[in-house]
């Protein structure tokens, strides 16, 4: 039952975030501050999770490594969601095999 | 691919369409965002269900990372409205492609799957958003990511451990994907990304420090480097949000 709740309540709060700018806000958002600091939001909260949590996701804390200088290449490169991940996991299934 | 057959389709089998890479991605992560629902105790019907409701690769990972440490449902409340606060900005840009006469109903329903990926598709399509395109792609890419979420439950323990290594990391992957290309042409932006990475990495560090939880160093970090970026690097006036 507690699963069921933290799930609703996280369902709420996404789908508030998503429909209330397509409902309720139908013009742009005037605040300067506000619109730069919602810009930033989404790079900040997405680099907090992925380091070191990378790092410590693997088995060995060296491919965790490896994925993130893999991974950043990947990305540099304009590699899509997909290309990036799949080369994140191939680096640690490989690195591993070789360290074990 | 032709373009002439391509606008012969409907609306519907184009998004069907596009939707089918978007889909397979999403399968594929969906699984190691299932080892992580695994882990923090959700059945493969909790997972597929919160993956329908939610469609979030961050703020999914976040809620069973803060499921799986006994969090506050406030705390919960707090860190999915942090870790989803992009979809607010992509939402923003989408209002402005909506069709003023367009019904409410189509809104609530498109509105649903804004994630990434759809939102760049949907984007990337000329003239005023079609629900009918969204609807199409929704109709493959939903699936996959919470069919994906349940596997990812049920199956998770039958691969060996060094897949399960490997995947693991499919997740931060598909972060790099998001964060490291933007980055690469905003200085700003780099920046921000370089002092997420040091400052949380200090924050898990430092004795001090180390106590306070994950979700929290999340919030507590985002507020303050975004703010300080804003005020440092202002985005300009023209630019859209």
């Amino acid at each position: 039952m507690r699963n069921w709740t933290y799930i609703l309540i996280a369902f709420a709060v996404i789908y508030a975030v998503r429909v209330l700018p397509l409902t309720l806000i139908r013009k742009p958002i005037r605040s300067r501050f506000l619109r730069s600091f919602l810009h930033y939001v989404p790079y900040v909260t997405l680099a907090v999770m992925t380091f070191p949590a990378i790092v410590q996701a693997t088995d060995s804390p060296l491919a965790g490594v490896a994925a993130l200088a893999v991974g950043m290449a990947a990305a540099f490169f304009n590699g899509s969601l997909i290309t990036v991940a799949a080369a994140c996991c191939a680096v640690v299934f490989i690195l591993e095999m070789i360290i074990k | 691919m032709p373009k002439e057959r391509k606008e012969n389709l409907s609306p519907f089998v184009q998004g069907l369409r596009d939707g089918i890479p978007i889909a397979l991605g999403y399968f594929a992560v969906a699984f190691s965002l299932g080892i992580a629902a695994r882990n923090a105790g959700l059945t493969p019907f909790q997972g597929f269900w919160a993956s329908v409701l939610c469609v979030a690769s961050a703020g999914e990972y976040a809620l069973f990372t803060l499921m799986g440490a006994g969090a506050t449902f406030l705390e919960v409340a707090l860190v999915t409205l942090i870790t989803n606060a992009r979809y607010f900005l992509m939402s923003c840009a989408l209002s402005q492609k909506i069709d003023p006469g367009m019904k409410n109903v189509h809104r609530f329903l498109v509105g649903a799957a804004v994630t990434d990926e759809i939102f760049g598709i949907t984007i990337a399509r000329p003239g005023w958003l079609d629900p009918r395109y969204n609807y199409g792609a929704m109709a493959v890419s939903v699936p996959g990511w919470a069919i994906g979420t349940a596997l990812g439950i049920m199956m998770g323990n039958l691969l060996p451990g060094r897949a399960v290594s490997a995947l693991s990391v499919a997740l931060y992957g598909m972060f790099l994907a998001i964060i490291i290309p933007p980055a690469k042409k905003d200085r700003a932006i780099a920046l921000c990304v370089a002092a997420g990475f040091l400052f949380n990495w200090l924050f898990g560090a430092l004795p001090a420090l180390a106590t306070l939880s994950a979700g929290t160093r999340t919030i507590l970090l985002t507020v303050t480097l975004s703010s300080a970026a804003a005020l440092l690097f202002p985005v300009k006036e023209a630019e859209d949000a």
